[in-house]
């Protein structure tokens, strides 16, 4: 008795090895990629507040600014008579030299600002039509997450659904199910919801539907076969026994079990609800403008490349980074979670 | 075996029926017809001849069967911004799409599996980290975005490579990459952890116990047994290059099908889209059924589960 009171007692271990303890259990947390995840649902709830500039209405007289890294763009010039065709990039007219230099003469070379460098008013530049880059990055986190929450939210109850009923059910519940489940597979999503949005009209929610008709197969197949493997467990036979109904087992006995293999599910289609959202974005089919939504972001920089390389990059950079810590997490999730779901890969 | 084969056979066919009929419930949803090619301005008559000629006038069900006729002699109506046959326009641009697919399919394998190898034999390398680091990219990369950042650093920055068109013979080098990319990380990842398990087997262990060569042990042991899952994927892939195509052709102005099924939309070109969307959709299940017998040979635990 006096050993266990010992043990209750025992003089708390010194600080830093506690902190060492610590370190070693979270030396495989992805502390990066969490990071980032942490950054982009901050941007993502507080956009309205983060965001310096409206992202939706653009000063037309600062478009095209670069990011704020990027310097003035200088050339030396000769200063001639009369710029000879085709030297424009290298000869300067007197008249014009004198305007930039005072007492520049013929025969001088002096330094001709091409293209102004970015300012701190706007972080990442401008696009093209003068809007601020940084916040229409913000408010664009802001779209993706509420398309994941959502998408998320619908396609991961109907898949759910899905699978609790053909894995309790089976017989024709469960062919049925599996038999749409093959069809939806067979067709490639990216011309199905291209399909669908020219049919039903663009808006969010038929995006979000599409969208959640685009992820609902892999729930439904994942799941049922967890519940096949649960239905047979000896709490459910006795759940049956004490005359519980068949929906109270499927809510109050099976579906707690499906949980963790639901969340690593829901991580693991994070990344791609993403991708295919800006994919659509970017094919003009996504989330309509002037709402800024990643993909279409990228769109708009795609024949400005040359003159303003920003306007794609930045957006693209967001969504990669994202998808990639996404993935990152959902990997680690599941191997914390359930090793045996590796399988899935 | 045979009982395999024919059930595979008749989920193709219903997924083309599903395809169908979600096809012909669609362009039937988005208001009339008719509209399509006749405005304000049209008779009364001709609005009556339209109805017609369309079979609009008949039940639903006669007007799905016409349609389905008319799908299977490969009569999907004339586009309307070119006014041709849809199946002629198609047919005329299937060799780019097929040209791109397989750019994107050799790059993956001559750029996938020797990575996916080394990487796993000389695991935590700086090979390995070349994979990995290939992988990750393409596996989080919006394709559209990869495709736009290669065309800026290799065609708008150092000028190596036509930025788009299918003019120049490298014209074909930028997009195939873009489009082979993911599948890259897909064959790299697949091939990785498969070498590794194999790697870790009784047999090889007992070939190396017996003083056989590593090269051997790697190349003739171990690949052998690893390739399995690649040759599955690489089938899957197939099917998979027909949508990717779609992003990429739009980023490089690719003159195939994916940028036709895209100007398609843009256009609200209905017979046209719906021609592309059931060739792609065609392409993509013959693919997976095809992938599917192949597997069902390879490995006989599939036939009979």
């Amino acid at each position: 008795m006096a050993e266990a009171t010992g043990l209750v007692t025992a003089t708390p271990l010194p600080i830093p090895v506690r902190i060492a303890r610590m370190a070693w259990r979270m030396r495989r947390l992805p502390l990066i990629p969490m990071f980032i995840l942490a950054v982009f649902l901050a941007t993502g709830i507080f956009a309205p507040w983060i965001a310096p500039h409206n992202p939706e209405r653009g000063d037309i007289r600062a478009r095209n600014v670069p990011p704020v890294w990027v310097g003035d763009d200088i050339q030396v010039k000769l200063v001639v008579e009369a710029v000879a065709i085709g030297e424009g990039s290298s000869q300067i007219s007197l008249r014009d030299a004198g305007r930039k230099t005072k007492g520049a003469v013929v025969g001088d070379e002096i330094d001709v600002l091409i293209k102004e460098g970015g300012s701190t008013k706007y972080l990442l530049g401008t696009d093209h039509l003068g809007r601020d880059m940084l916040s229409r990055t913000i408010y664009g986190a802001q779209v993706s997450l509420v398309v994941v929450a959502v998408v998320l939210f619908i396609g991961g109850g109907i898949g759910v659904t899905m699978g609790l009923l053909a894995g309790w059910y089976g017989g024709v519940v469960d062919e049925a199910v599996m038999r749409l489940v093959d069809i939806k597979l067979a067709i490639p999503t990216i011309l199905l919801a291209l399909v669908l949005i020219l049919a039903l009209g663009q808006s969010f929610m038929i995006i979000v539907v599409v969208l959640a008709i685009a992820i609902w197969p892999r729930f439904a197949r994942n799941i049922r076969g967890e519940v096949l493997q649960l239905k047979t467990m000896d709490f459910v036979a006795l759940a049956q026994v004490s005359g519980a109904s068949t929906p109270r087992i499927l809510f109050f006995h099976i579906f707690p079990g499906v949980i963790n293999t639901l969340i690593i599910l829901a991580t693991l289609e994070v990344g791609l609800v993403i991708l295919l959202e800006s994919t659509l974005s970017f094919l003009g089919a996504g989330v309509p403008p002037p709402t800024p939504a990643w993909g279409s972001m990228v769109a708009d920089g795609r024949d400005r490349l040359a003159v303003a390389w920003w306007i794609s990059t930045v957006p693209g950079l967001a969504i990669m980074f994202i998808v990639m810590s996404m993935n990152i997490f959902g990997d680690w999730l599941r191997d914390v979670l359930d090793p045996r779901l590796r399988q899935l890969e | 075996m045979q009982r395999y084969l024919l059930r595979r056979f008749v989920m193709a066919i219903i997924t083309l029926f599903a395809v169908s009929l979600l096809i012909f419930v669609m362009s039937r949803a988005a208001g009339d017809p008719r509209h399509v090619y006749l405005d304000d301005y049209s008779t009364q008559e001709d609005w009556d001849k339209l109805t017609e000629n369309m079979g609009l006038d008949k039940p639903y069900y006669q007007q799905y069967g016409i349609f389905i006729k008319d799908a299977l002699s490969g009569k999907f109506g004339e586009s309307l911004s070119e006014g041709r046959p849809s199946m002629e326009i198609i047919l005329e641009r299937f060799p780019a799409t097929l040209q791109l697919g397989l750019a994107a399919f050799a790059f993956s394998v001559v750029l996938g599996v020797p990575l996916g190898i080394l990487s796993a034999v000389k695991r935590g390398g700086p090979l390995d980290m070349i994979g990995k680091f290939v992988a990750l990219i393409g596996q989080s990369a919006p394709v559209f975005w990869l495709g736009l950042m290669l065309m800026f650093f290799l065609s708008v920055q150092l000028e190596w490579l036509p930025p788009y068109g299918r003019q120049e013979k490298t014209s074909i080098i930028l997009p195939g990459i873009t489009l082979g990319w993911f599948y890259v990380a897909a064959n790299l990842r697949l091939l990785r952890s498969a070498m590794l398990n194999v790697l870790d087997s009784e047999y090889v262990k007992l070939a190396r116990a017996k003083g056989v060569s590593e090269k051997v042990v790697i190349w003739k042991h171990a690949l052998r047994n690893a390739l399995i899952p690649v040759l599955t994927f690489a089938g899957i892939t197939l099917g998979g290059l027909v949508t990717g195509s779609l992003v990429v052709e739009t980023v490089f102005a690719w003159p195939g099908l994916g940028q036709l099924a895209v100007k398609a939309l843009i256009g609200v070109d209905y017979p046209l889209l719906q021609a592309v969307v059931v060739v792609f959709t065609l392409m993509y299940v013959i693919a997976a059924m095809l992938v599917d017998i192949m597997y069902a040979y390879i490995d006989p635990r599939i036939r009979y589960a």
